[in-house]
């Protein structure tokens, strides 16, 4: 009973999101200054056009249609399921978003467990005693590639491991001019190393700080001084007491991190020309390709609410305090 | 063996503060405080709340907050307690009682904390056993702290002190939220404990209670101790000998309620000399200097009139 009346909230405010979002992007995307028509077809190519051409390409791309009629007309294909045909590609954009997240999906899923585990590790270390030389080492790294952009960071380790060290390849997802069939594992990893160090770089800062203070917090609580006094060493003091309370807030932060990871890999697949879902956002916005813009964000707003929900229920599931809270009310 | 179980010698602590800016000034929360216990014996500490029981509960303990700096003596067993000697005795010779349920750790259930990490039936059946003499069943070790009440909290907590058999018991109020009767108990173990052997260093504020069970009584004010004296002196007035601990007498119950006006001051405000001064109706312009401890029949007394009564 109550849990069918909390589904059917995540359901509402899941369709209240992506309502905003679309008409956000919609509007932003309608007040943009790119003429689709020569961005894609090229000025050159136009002139030598008939104008009856030039008329059947604005129709193709929508030209002079109200923004309005065109996002109904979207919005009306979306709820039957059909996220339409993209321009530039001339293919279904259920298909292209499948190919380019599948790419990007384990670069992720990659730099997600990355910056999960080795900022919890560094937040722990940091957190232990505020002020000890771990500390200062660990928020000293963490304040400095937090206000480091990705980007910036991308093309650092672009340089360093792929110009100068020549130890991985510049960019994509697979070797230059191998067919797909030959492509093997190996290759792939590698191809995705750089990139993925990239994107996590900043999530080890922001979940190592979290942690961090979360532990120094618990370490100067009444009840780790009653554990020392009552003769536990520090040792058991932070396994016993110190990461039972923080292991929850860093799985729903884990969680909520997920957003933070698709908005890096819009940037950090720019600079490794990784053909995955932030390169085809990136592609679709400069392109005017409406339908495929317009798709990438429904699913990337999918997947980070999804994540975020995530985050909440397993807090209910897993917090004892609002497992039996819940139960006795 | 001689000399004290416990002997807290000239114990000051203040507390490092930073004041407007980089300024730092240095809080003086306890002076120049004694306290001893004698093994068998149970020593109540009285104080209004901030006169620093609790921090003379956790310097013998050795767990002052890191801001703090603590001066003096403090002896076991005739040794002074040095800081590997408190990590290797407490939670095992030396327990401590604390004083609310912020010390219970919220995301462990209760059997695994009163339990402290062992293992194995014979710690199982002791735990039980002594959540049981509290009035607390076997379904208690499954709760987790927030599903407790004040007073099973309190019962909680004081189970965790005597899973040992500590020789010395430092309680830091453990009796509030008790009903009288549930105090009572708690207090008749302590007791029992005495009679083992063990020496209880009781901190409380509820002097009623203190003076059913406990031998002697140190009256703090303001962090530092003005009286030391017998249970049995809180039964008239005049065995009583500082201005203070007479208005404690004349506050109880039984002799009138009557409270004197004014209150405790705060450390940063704190007079010269006496701290009680301000309050005090017979106050001198002596009572500004330093007030050297005097010994009485029955212990000790901070305050210049001692002298002129003996
Ligand atoms: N960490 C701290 N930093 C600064 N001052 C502190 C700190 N801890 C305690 N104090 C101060 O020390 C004084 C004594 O505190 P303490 O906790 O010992 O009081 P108490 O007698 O136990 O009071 P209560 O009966 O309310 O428990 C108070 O004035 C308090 O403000
Ligand atoms: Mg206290």
């Amino acid at each position: 009973m109550d849990s069918a009346k909390w589904v059917g909230m995540q359901i509402l405010r899941m369709a209240v999101l992506l309502a905003a979002v679309t008409v956000t992007v919609f509007a932003l995307l309608s007040l943009s200054p790119v003429d689709p028509l020569t961005t894609n077809v090229g000025q050159t190519a136009l002139g030598s056009m008939s104008a009856e051409q030039v008329k059947k390409l604005q129709e193709y791309w929508g030209v002079g249609v109200p923004p309005t009629v065109r996002f109904l007309g979207w919005a009306k294909d979306l709820l039957r399921g059909d996220l339409g045909i993209s321009l530039l590609y001339r293919r279904p954009v259920i298909e292209v978003i499948g190919e380019r997240f599948f790419n990007s999906v384990w670069l992720m899923a990659a730099a997600w467990i990355l910056s999960g585990l080795i900022g919890f590790f560094l937040g722990v270390l940091a957190g232990r005693k505020r002020g000890g030389t771990a500390d200062k080492l660990v928020t000293g790294y963490c304040l400095i590639t937090a206000s480091t952009p990705a980007f910036w960071i991308a093309m650092v380790l672009l340089m360093v491991f792929a110009v100068w060290l020549k130890w991985l390849p510049i960019g994509l997802a697979v070797p230059i001019g191998m067919s797909s069939a030959d492509v093997s594992l190996s290759d792939r990893i590698a191809h995705m190393i750089l990139p993925a160090l990239a994107l996590s770089m900043t999530g080890i800062s922001n979940i190592a700080l979290h942690t961090r203070e979360k532990l120094a917090a618990v370490m100067e609580s009444d009840y780790v001084l009653f554990a020392r006094a009552r003769g536990e060493t520090e040792r058991s003091v932070l396994i016993r007491h110190g990461l039972r309370n923080i292991a929850l807030p860093a799985l729903t932060l884990q969680f909520a991190s997920v957003s933070e990871i698709f908005g890096g890999s819009v940037l950090v697949e720019q600079v490794f020309s990784y053909p995955g879902l932030g390169q085809a956002a990136v592609t679709a916005g400069l392109g005017s390709d409406v339908p495929l813009l317009m798709g990438i964000t429904v699913i990337t707003a999918a997947v980070v609410f999804g994540g975020n929900t995530a985050a909440n229920i397993l807090y209910g599931l897993i917090d004892p305090r609002m497992r039996k809270g819940r139960k006795k009310r | 063996m001689n000399g004290h179980l416990l002997e807290v010698k000239g114990l000051s602590i203040s507390f490092i503060q930073y004041d407007r800016g980089l300024h730092q000034v240095s809080l003086p929360v306890i002076r120049d405080l004694g306290v001893t216990v004698d093994r068998g014996e149970m020593v109540a500490v009285i104080g209004s709340s901030g006169s620093g029981k609790s921090l003379l509960a956790h310097a013998v303990m050795g767990i002052l907050p890191y801001n703090a700096s603590a001066e003096g003596e403090i002896l076991y067993k005739g040794e002074p307690l040095t800081e590997e000697r408190q990590k290797a005795l407490r939670g095992k010779e030396i327990v401590l009682v604390p004083q609310s349920v912020s010390y219970l750790d919220p995301l462990m259930k209760v059997g695994e904390q009163v339990k402290n990490g062992r293992k194995g039936p014979s710690w199982r059946e002791k735990c039980r056993r002594i959540l049981g003499s509290y009035g607390l069943g076997p379904e208690t070790e499954a709760l987790y702290p927030f599903q407790l009440s004040g007073g099973m909290t309190r019962r909680v907590l004081i189970s965790a002190a005597v899973m040992e058999e500590p020789e010395l018991v430092i309680a830091d109020e453990p009796t509030p939220g008790l009903h009288l009767d549930a105090a009572k108990r708690v207090l008749g173990h302590f007791r029992e404990m005495t009679e083992k052997g063990a020496g209880v260093l009781l901190i409380t504020h509820d002097l009623e209670l203190a003076l059913q069970t406990a031998d002697r009584v140190v009256v703090l004010y303001a962090g530092t101790a003005v009286e030391e004296t017998d249970s049995r002196a809180f039964d008239r007035e005049d065995t009583l000998y500082h201005p203070y601990t007479r208005a404690l007498y004349r506050a109880m119950p039984e002799h009138g309620f009557r409270s004197e006006p004014g209150s405790q001051p705060y450390v940063k405000e704190l007079p010269a000399g006496c701290p009680y001064r301000p309050r005090c109706t017979m106050a001198l312009p002596e009572c500004s200097c330093e007030v050297p401890l005097r010994k009485t029949d029955r212990g000790f007394v901070r305050c210049i009139h001692r002298e002129a009564e003996v």
